[in-house]
């Protein structure tokens, strides 16, 4: 019965992601097409990266381990940076886009802010990220297999999805940081989300030793989240008044 | 009416889920891909049982359409089969069986049983000391000419059982498929996993993770030949793409006369023929091995010698009658090949009527003579006719006289015996033909291992002396080829004062070193320098697999074509023409196309250049259809003829892998639903309340989070 593994699996990685889609993007179709740019200039830099990962491979001798290990890592780091310059041009060019839709709209403001349009991005940017990580895993979940008989880890489709569900989490969050670091000239912020994500990537290196890579990953999204929720309007306060009136079920007051 | 078994109906979102399932299984089936390799090894050199089906039955295995897969149980003694019938807490089991345990007794017993899901049997080494046949211990019965009608007393084997260690195991109905694994470094592999997962501690079960294995051989075709059959043309009258669901086995007789003969006219009543025949193919449990040493090979490559051995002589032209080389394909399986030629002959399809044969000569498993001795088998029941008992003595007489100086002792087998399992009974059922068949065994087979993968070279006592190369191998004489070049030597020289001649005889010599070539190139390895020589230059691909002589359904087989370009370089003559010439005869004066057959075959490579020089051989060698008349006249539920079909399949394989426990995959799966349900509820609330958790001073009528 492994249709429960491929369904479990695929709940637990892209189980937050979907609820975000429906929620807040499926209704509004400027999102849903910032959403799906995002994934593509994501794939075009996984297409980039690629090809010179291919070629660095094909160029060097396929029996020298340490040698190809090199160059996972190089590859790894290399795909990073190009990620990472992927996003700094989907923020020049929707920021070309906001400007088209003002000159478009009646009353001279967006409909989406910045602000909107880099979460959106950033979901974007997850979610092909994940689906590359996780679908060949999920077509080899149906089969009645799983992973051990060469004495690998029996835990490898979970913690693969749970890492998904991680990435997909932390690239909206520094989708957030970074254009808002871009926005307001703050290198610092872009200059850190590239560090988290060079460390998130370095510690899948870990793997098979999942707790060196989970943990980590896990700590730096939580860090993250509270920075973009800081950046993107919350503070302490709110988070309590959110808690309690949930709580009490009273009527929100509205926000000045 | 559908092929295939129908499905249920199903409700419209499965389509789309089924849709999904098929986008993500696109993404993820590329050849090999990483993650496969983590979880399954494939096992490689296997062969599968397949379902034969025949008027009224089928045999063989089936496995279920998307593969069986059980708990590898490794079985080696009988007490192990305990624990996967009674004992074992994972049923369904998938049992590793040492060859010596493949007998009836413990197949019946797992046939009996719900908690065998597949079966994978490794190669015993050596052979069993007690033999094993899974074939009937009356092969062909009720095909041959002992009927009700005739010889009832010897019909179904009542006076002489042929083959008493037959187990009849390939003629049984298996619901789980059964493979062979012929590499033993794959057993090794499927062992150490059993031993690393599978073997029970302190008394408990084993625990899960458990290694396991997974079979697909899912054969299409169904119930019988008439079944099948008539589902294959409702598919080809209606179907736009129709799909064939069995095959009728069938290949190539190959035939060849001493005198040239025109192969599309009709020879003159009064030229008598003798005819001297054998098979070429044999069977096992598995398919595509059949090794045949015994059964098969050592008959034909006699027959061979003595074709080339008989041709030596100086005076064949002027003999008053013809002898006619045949080879028959499909003998095992209920005569396919020896009753279409008999139907052709009745039915004027063929240039020789039954009025021409004068007498017939089988040779039938010769390699196992015990001592010297070659046992001369007749029909008692036509020996009763005078005239006929004549004849036969006269070709008892004649073949006593030719074994006179050779080491083959010839012996009547007894006249209150009947004809074993041959082509010549097919024969006998048209006509009174005075016959005889030589074998190496006066009642029950010599061979132990008839019609089994056990029948090989070491079952005929080929040996090789330790580190010869592939070429020395070749060119090595072995006490077999010799003791098989006697006895074509004795043959030959019989057929010659059969047909008339007069001379002396000690010029027809069989070759033990073509003998030796040959046996080499049938039992050991095709691909070897002597038969690239002899074949047509665009049929080199061909060898190259281990030699194996099952007819199967794609015609014609290795072994056909390579029996007919031995015959043509051994019985034919090089001719002088050029390769247009050779390819196209009408165009080239002389050659007497009806007569003979041109082959350009590509020669014998030089020792220090790589080009080969090719050249033309005129043989008089023929391939006529060897499919049974029961399809030719479409009475698939024929009890006269052969109705042997194969079930078409569209995958056959075997991998190994780890499976997990149940209660592993239940959590993945409830926790994947619980995270889900939980980023719901969260995202709607997050976002229902998106006002009071992000306070952004901003100009009214902007959108919200």
């Amino acid at each position: 019965m492994t249709l429960a593994v491929f369904f479990g699996c695929t709940f637990i990685a892209f189980g937050p992601a979907l609820s975000l889609f429906l929620f807040t993007i499926a209704r509004d179709p400027l999102r849903i097409i910032i959403l799906i740019a995002g994934a593509f200039f994501w794939l075009v830099s996984l297409l980039l990266s690629s090809l010179i990962w291919f070629i660095a491979v094909k160029a060097s001798d396929p029996r020298d381990e340490a040698l190809q290990r090199g160059l996972l890592i190089f590859g790894v780091m290399f795909s990073v940076l190009l990620q990472e310059a992927f996003r700094f041009l989907y923020y020049k060019l929707l920021r070309k886009a906001i400007e088209g839709l003002v000159a478009l709209s009646e009353d001279g403001c967006s409909p989406i802010s910045i602000q909107q349009m880099a979460y959106v991005a950033g979901v974007g940017f997850g979610l092909m990220s994940g689906a590359f990580s996780m679908i060949n895993l999920l077509a080899d979940a149906l089969g009645p297999g799983t992973v051990g008989i060469h004495g690998d880890s029996q835990l490898y489709f979970l913690t693969s999805a749970f890492m998904t569900m991680v990435l997909i989490f932390l690239h909206t969050f520094w989708g957030i940081l970074f254009f808002h670091g871009c926005e307001n000239r703050r290198w610092w912020e872009i200059a850190a989300v590239v560090l988290m994500h060079l460390a998130v990537s370095g510690s899948t290196f870990w793997n098979p030793l999942y707790v060196g890579s989970l943990v980590p990953s896990y700590l730096l999204m939580a860090a993250a989240a509270v920075w973009a929720y800081l950046l993107s309007g919350g503070s302490a306060q709110n988070l309590r008044r959110f808690l309690l009136c949930s709580q009490s079920g009273a009527s929100p007051q509205l926000a000045s | 009416m559908a092929a295939a078994a129908g499905s249920p109906r199903l409700p419209a979102w499965c389509g789309a889920l089924r849709g999904l399932l098929l986008a993500v299984l696109a993404a993820g089936s590329c050849h090999g891909n990483s993650v496969e390799r983590k979880i399954y090894i494939p096992l490689n050199k296997t062969a599968p049982c397949v379902r034969l089906l025949n008027a009224t039955h089928q045999i063989g295995c089936q496995s279920s359409i998307s593969g069986d897969t059980g708990v590898i149980h490794v079985v080696e003694k009988e007490e192990d089969l305990n624990w996967v019938l009674a004992d074992g807490p994972h049923p369904p089991y998938m049992i590793l069986l040492d060859g010596n345990l493949f007998n009836r007794k413990v197949l019946m017993q797992l046939k009996g049983t719900s908690r065998v899901s597949g079966l994978a049997v490794s190669i015993a080494k050596p052979n069993p000391p007690q033999g094993f046949s899974p074939g009937l211990k009356c092969p062909n019965d009720g095909f041959g000419v002992y009927s009700k009608d005739y010889g009832p007393q010897y019909a179904h084997c009542n006076t002489t059982v042929w083959n008493p260690l037959g187990s009849g195991i390939s003629y049984e109905d298996f619901d789980f498929p059964i493979f062979l694994l012929e590499d033993a470094n794959e057993t090794q592999v499927i062992k150490q996993c059993y031993q690393d997962h599978n073997v029970p501690r302190d008394g408990s079960g084993p625990e899960y993770p458990l290694c396991a294995m997974q079979l697909f051989s899912h054969m299409h075709a169904v119930t019988s030949t008439v079944t099948c059959m008539r589902r294959n043309s409702i598919q080809n009258t209606f179907s736009i793409n129709p799909e064939t669901v069995c095959d009728p086995l069938l290949d190539y007789n190959v035939w060849s006369t001493l005198q040239p003969i025109n192969s599309s006219g009709k020879v003159d009543r009064e030229k008598e023929v003798i005819i001297v025949a054998t098979r070429i193919d044999s069977h096992s449990f598995f398919w595509n091995i059949a090794p045949g040493a015994e059964s098969a090979v050592s008959s034909f490559v006699t027959h061979l010698a003595a074709a080339e051995a008989l041709h030596k002589a100086s005076d064949v032209h002027l003999l008053q009658r013809n002898v006619m080389f045949t080879f028959f394909q499909g003998e095992t399986f209920d005569y396919i090949g020896s009753s279409r030629m008999v139907y052709d002959m009745e039915k004027d399809k063929f240039p020789l009527r039954l009025d021409n044969i004068h007498s017939f000569v089988e040779l039938n498993q010769v390699a196992l003579r015990n001592g010297s001795v070659l046992w001369m088998h007749t029909d008692p029941v036509s020996w009763m006719n005078e005239s006929v008992q004549t004849q036969v003595r006269n070709l008892l007489d004649i073949l006593s006289n030719s074994s006179v100086g050779a080491n083959v002792t010839l012996q009547e087998a007894g006249y209150s015996q009947p004809l074993p399992p041959s082509s010549f009974q097919r024969f006998l059922r048209a006509r009174h033909i005075p016959g005889v068949v030589l074998t190496d065994h006066q009642a029950a087979f010599q061979n132990r291992y008839y019609q089994s993968m056990y029948d090989t070279p070491e079952n005929i006592r080929m040996q090789y002396p330790e580190g010869l190369s592939p070429e020395e191998t070749l060119e090595y004489v072995t006490d077999t080829a010799k003791s098989l070049a006697e006895v074509a030597t004795v043959v030959a020289r019989a057929l010659y004062r059969l047909a008339g001649g007069a001379n002396n005889t000690s010029a027809i010599q069989a070759d033990p070193k073509t003998v030796t070539r040959m046996l080499y190139g049938f039992l050991i390895k095709m691909n070897n320098s002597w038969f690239q020589s002899i074949i047509k230059p665009d049929l080199k691909g061909i060898l190259g697999d281990v030699p194996q002589h099952y007819v199967a359904v794609s015609s014609p087989v290795n072994t056909t074509y390579l029996v007919q370009y031995v015959l043509a370089n051994l019985t034919g003559t090089v001719v002088n023409l050029t390769k247009e010439e050779c390819l196209n005869p009408d165009k080239a004066p002389n050659t007497e196309k009806e007569l003979y057959d041109y082959a350009w075959v590509q020669g014998s490579l030089d020792p220090n250049s790589t080009t080969r020089v090719p050249y033309c051989v005129r043989s008089t060698v023929h391939l006529t259809k060897a499919l049974s008349p029961a399809f030719e006249l479409r009475q698939w539920g024929s009890t006269e003829y052969s109705t042997w079909t194969e079930s078409r399949w569209k995958e056959i394989r075997a991998r190994i892998f780890l499976v997990a426990s149940k209660e592993l995959e239940i959590i993945t799966l409830v926790v994947g639903i619980a995270i889900l349900v939980f980023s719901l509820l969260a995202t709607h609330f997050i976002n229902a309340k998106a006002d009071v958790l992000f306070s952004i001073p901003r100009d009214p009528g902007a959108v919200a989070y």
